[in-house]
This record gives structure tokens, sequence and C-alpha cells, in this order.
């Protein structure tokens, strides 16, 4: 991927010579392991991470020009300094559902449009939440430790689980990976309720104005939320005390919903009863506390890592760029709420 | 419960419990508030002793009923029972019950549980980020998306309609095998479990031994699922072909499987265990305490039936 290329500049024409339209991108996105031939077919991809050039030279030099840029939740923050260096800039494509990582700010004030993965993997997301509740639960993992290393023979049988029918499912944020998650785990026979920033006409769950109430009326919390600057450490000691030492939470939104250190704190002293996490503080960096725990689950960042989910999200990907540059309605705009 | 004036007689029914030392019947202090309890074929009680409790898998053999002369009802405490000779048991007049429902639930979401797993590598990626292997390895290679997939179902009993329910919600699609095709369901049938493995991405089974499904999921079966195919026994070690599965694992020849049950437990193949397309649990699809309480239900419901010539709860009857 990075080839650092020492004195001799990029192989990037400075003028416009070819009818491929211009896309900036600063780091490549999980997706581009897969599937960037498709990108390179269609568009121009100004890749600033094979420049030898700083960012901002890069961009200055090479950029100035370019009216689009696709970016994911694992590169550089498109911040408001880099947006400032690209005065063509009129749309971002980020790879990810979530934005945080964007200058929203900035953006509304230059008027550059914002398209997200939009569904493309809420249902694989919500299943992976799913997946994570249900091993915590019933030790899934835990267990598949416990036969791996021969104890099955010599220690006899794993400790008990707990039913999922039944229990209480508070979900925080009901967006459309929240929603997915609340249909799989009715099906299990479990009771839904939730927390959004605003109550949902479309469904007759339970709605509880802030978390610390979902958390005490609840015997699970998954969080599906968006990280914004109100939900940034949401679920806090206070939050994790009122759901309880049965209690367990999955989180599938991001590291920093959860104040990670109360988190670990909890599960070490047992104030809670399990956890699920995709998603940390400082990936790839997960306390060390937590690879002790037969509570807890832990999985690398991968909600939205299937086949099916990155065909689907480079599909949508290009699909809004070719909108954009034939000046049709982009197929999943952000809309402010 | 006993209410009744009880210093001339004790009016609850006697029961037999039987069970090898190593397997106790959960909950067994709450069965006392309704019958009288003895525990061995030696006792002289053994001879008018109408309705026995068998703790899985205590087997219940010929023999075992020869000292039982008035046997009349073996109530079963597992949804299987392979371990009670069903055949003698019929030739001498004898019902037998199983748990019914009571464990279906929690089966189920364990079938589920442990497909989600091996097709998303759950506990291959817990793993991976327990051996501090994130930050060097970086990104983590791509699971397969659940909805959508074809999934097989052998044996449609009260397990495996509970596994249909959950996958469907997750907009996968269903089709099964049974013995015999059911009427009042809506899923395709298949007459045969290679025709079924031909049309699925996934088979989940969930039926009963017996003569007839031992070894049901054969060479063939496997050959006919496929190399993405996944595999995922919630019923008795006995109904795959362990050791043509664990070759076709080894080979890269079915695309997984998620075991809960083994042909010779708590013996695990050890090639098994190098294998991260693999999920083992050691034999507990059924173990929460929420099913203890079910089947303490479940128990109780079929001895007093019996006890006052109703009709049983939960006769097992065959899928």
């Amino acid at each position: 991927m990075a080839s650092d290329q020492a004195s001799t500049p990029p192989r990037l024409p400075e003028i416009q010579s070819h009818d491929l339209p211009q896309v900036i991108v600063l780091h490549p996105p999980p997706v581009f392991n897969y599937f960037k031939d498709l990108f390179s077919k269609k568009f121009h991809l100004l890749k600033a991470w094979e420049s030898s050039l700083p960012r901002h030279e890069f961009l200055t030099n090479h950029a100035h020009s370019a009216q689009a840029m696709l970016c994911s939740g694992t590169g550089p923050p498109i911040s408001a300094d880099i947006i400032r260096l690209l005065p063509s800039l009129s749309l971002v494509v980020t790879t990810s559902a979530g934005l945080n990582h964007i200058d929203l700010t900035e953006c509304r004030n230059r008027g550059i449009s914002i398209a997200n993965a939009g569904e493309v993997f809420s249902e694989d997301v919500a299943d992976l939440a799913v997946g994570l509740l249900i091993d915590v639960f019933r030790k899934v993992s835990a267990s598949d430790r416990y036969v791996r290393h021969g104890l099955w023979a010599t220690k006899g049988d794993y400790p008990l689980g707990s039913k999922l029918g039944g229990k209480r499912i508070g979900i925080v944020g009901l967006g459309s990976i929240g929603f997915q998650v609340a249909k799989r785990l009715q099906a299990f026979g479990c009771n839904i309720s939730y927390n959004s920033r605003k109550r949902k006409d479309f469904v007759s769950y339970p709605f509880y104005t802030n978390v610390c109430e979902l958390a005490a009326n609840s015997d699970v919390l998954i969080i599906c939320c968006g990280l914004t600057e109100q939900t940034r450490h949401m679920i806090n000691r206070e939050v994790l005390l009122a759901l309880g030492k049965e209690g367990v939470i999955v989180n599938i939104g991001r590291g920093a919903i959860i104040h990670e250190k109360e988190l670990v704190q909890c599960l070490v002293q047992g104030e809670i009863g399990g956890a699920g996490l995709d998603v940390f503080e400082n990936e790839p960096d997960v306390p060390k506390e937590l690879f002790e725990l037969d509570n807890v689950v832990l999985a690398p960042h991968m909600a939205v890592f299937t086949t099916e989910s990155f065909k689907d999200l480079c599909d949508l990907m290009i699909g809004n760029l070719e909108a954009f540059f034939s000046k049709k309605p982009l197929l999943s705009l952000v809309m402010n709420e | 419960m006993a209410t009744e004036d009880n210093e001339v007689e004790d009016p609850r029914p006697l029961v037999l419990i039987h069970n090898l030392p190593s397997f106790k019947l959960p909950l067994q202090d709450r069965l006392i508030t309704h019958f009288r309890l003895f525990d061995s074929l030696a006792s002289p009680e053994a001879s008018s002793v109408r309705a026995l409790i068998c703790v899985g898998p205590t087997p219940v053999t010929a023999d075992t009923l020869d000292h039982l002369p008035s046997l009349r009802l073996v109530v079963g405490s597992s949804a299987g029972l392979d371990h009670v000779d069903l055949a003698e048991c019929r030739r001498r007049g004898i019902a037998v019950t199983n748990s019914g429902d009571a464990y279906s639930e929690n089966v189920a979401d364990y079938a589920v549980a442990l497909l989600l797993d091996v097709l998303r590598r759950v506990s291959a990626a817990d793993r991976f980020v327990r051996s501090g292997l994130w930050p060097q390895m970086g990104e983590y290679p791509l699971g397969c998306k659940l909805g959508g997939k074809r999934i097989g179902i052998v044996g449609l009993g009260s397990i495996g309609s509970e596994v249909a329910k959950r996958l469907v919600a997750f907009g996968c699609t269903v089709a099964y095998n049974s013995r015999n095709k059911k009427p009042s369901v809506m899923y395709p049938y298949y007459a045969n479990v290679h025709d079924l493995a031909v049309n699925s991405d996934v088979l989940i089974v969930c039926c009963a031994l017996t003569n007839e499904t031992h070894h049901i999921i054969n060479k063939d079966v496997l050959t006919a699922l496929g190399r993405e195919g996944v595999i995922i026994n919630v019923g008795r070690g006995a109904l795959v072909d362990e050791k043509e599965l664990v070759q076709f694992l080894v080979q890269g020849e079915i695309g997984g499987a998620g075991l809960d049950v083994f042909e010779n437990e708590p013996k695990v193949p050890k090639e098994l265990f190098a294998l991260d397309n693999v999920v083992l649990s050691p034999h507990l699809a059924v173990l929460t305490p929420e099913s203890f309480e079910a089947l303490n239900k479940v128990i109780i419901a079929n001895l007093k039936a019996f006890f006052s010539n109703k009709p049983l709860l939960s006769p097992f009857q065959q899928e």
C-alpha cells in the first residue's frame, strides 16, 4: 500500500489530462483491500498516503481542483484544516455509518455534502451485536476455550449460562442498526426498550428519556448510537451501576461512547455481569485487564466485516460518486437531524 | 402439594429416581412436596412403583425394566431419549415422556449462537484480540453475512421450529427434512437429507438419535453441502459421522462447523482445536437455570397427569 518514493514526485499528473473525475483519498479505507480496482477504473484517485509529500503539501499541490473525497473511520480525521486546503471540495463520501471523524460544522459552513454508508451494513452490525450478546450470556467463546484447552475431559462440565428469552434489552440509539437488533432479539423472546435523541413513532417499544433510567430497567444495554459530543462517555459508572451486577453491555457503536476506564473497573470488580465489545477508545489497544475475564467477549472492530457488506458498500460508494459527478441525487446523503 | 391429613397414609405417589451417580437431577428437592421418592432398583418398593424419572443419560434397558414389574411410565429428563430402550418400553406398554419444550428455546438459542460464531468468527476474533495480535496484524479477515443464507433444518421438532423462527428474523430462508412432511409448516420440505444439503448453505442438526438417524450426516451429505457449507450439531454426536466431518474440515472441503455434541464425549477430536472455522462447546446447549425450572415443571406435570389418569404433557414422539 504505502510506498514511499524518496525524491521523485508521485505518478500523479498535475493537470487533468484524462476524463476520470478526481477523488481524494487520504488513507485507504478497508474496502480498498478487496475492491480498489473497482474505484480506480472509474475515478482518478489522488492517493495522499502514497505521496512522499507531507499531507498539506500534497493537498495544496495536487488536489486543488478536486471536488470529492473518499474517507473512512480508520483514516485521519477530516478536520477543518484539511477541508480549508481544498477549495473545490463539495462532497465527502465516507465508508462508515458514523460521522464523528468529520468536522460537520466546517462542512455545513462550506456547503459540502456528506454521503455515508447508509443502511448497507446495518444487518451485519446487528448480527454481530446479537452474536456478542448471546456469546456473553451463553459463554460460547469461554466454553470453546475450555474445550480447546482439554478441560472438558479433566474438569467436567462447564458452568451454566443464562437464558436469552425474557431478558429486558435496552437499546441505546434506535436508528437503522438499533432497529435491526430489536427485531432479532424479539425473535428470541426478549423485551425491548430504548433511548434515542427523539422518540420514534414507528415502534411501540417503551421509550426512556435518559440512559440511566433505561439501564435501571434493563438487563442488557446495547450501544447502537453515533459518537457525538453529547454521547461521548455517556455510559459511565453511574449508568453501569444502574445496569447492575447481572447486567450485560454490548458496544458496536464507538469506543468513546463508553467511559472505558470505568467499564474496566466495573468488570474487574464484578459490578456488572459481562460485556461484548467490538470497539474501544484507543483501537487497536484493548485494556489488558479484559483478557483475564471470561465474562467478556472482544472483537477487533469487525462488525461490518463481511464479504457481502464490503461489496454492497463498494457499490454504494461508487454509486454516490457517480451520482455526484453526473449531477444526480446522492444515494446516501446524510441529512442533518 | 399434599395438604391432606397425613398421619395415616402418605398420599404422595411413589416415584423411582433412576440415575447414575454422576448425573443428578437438578431441583430434585422440589419434587418431594408432590412425590415420595426412592432411588434404588434393589429396594422392596421397586416391585410396586409405577413411574420412574430417568436422569439422562442413565440407561433404561430391558434389564432395568425387569426389576420394575409394575412400571407404566418413564419420565425422561432430556429431549433426546436414545439412552432408553423405547422398543422395549413399547412392548411392555410403558409410556415415555421427554422434556417437551422445556429446553427448546435454550437449545435453539445455542444453535443460532454457534452459527453466528462460525460465520462471523466471533470466538476466533476473541482469541485474536486476547493474544495481542490486533495491533500487529491490523484488520481482521472478512466473515460471512447471515442474512440470505439458506438454512436446512434436520428434524423440525420443537427445537428445530424455534431455530427456524430465530433465523427468519435474521433474514435467512428455511427448508427442512423430517421423517414426515408437516402439513401446517410453510417451509419447503425435502424427503432426504442429501437433497436438503444440496439446497442449503447451512445444516442445523436438531433431530433425535435413533437407529435410522445414526450417522445421518455422512460423507455424501457433507459433499452435497459443499465447500462453503456450515454444519451445526445440537442433537447427538452420533448423528454425524465424526471421522468424516473432521477430515472434511481439515481438508477445507466444508466451510465450518459449530458442535455442541460429539460421538465420545468428553473426547473431542484434537484436529479440531487448530481450526478457526470451528466452534466447540461441552454439551451445554440446555444448560441454564431457566431450563432446569422449566424441566422441573414438565416432570411434575407429566407425573401428576399420569397419577390422575389424565393425558401426559410430553409423550415422546419421534420427528
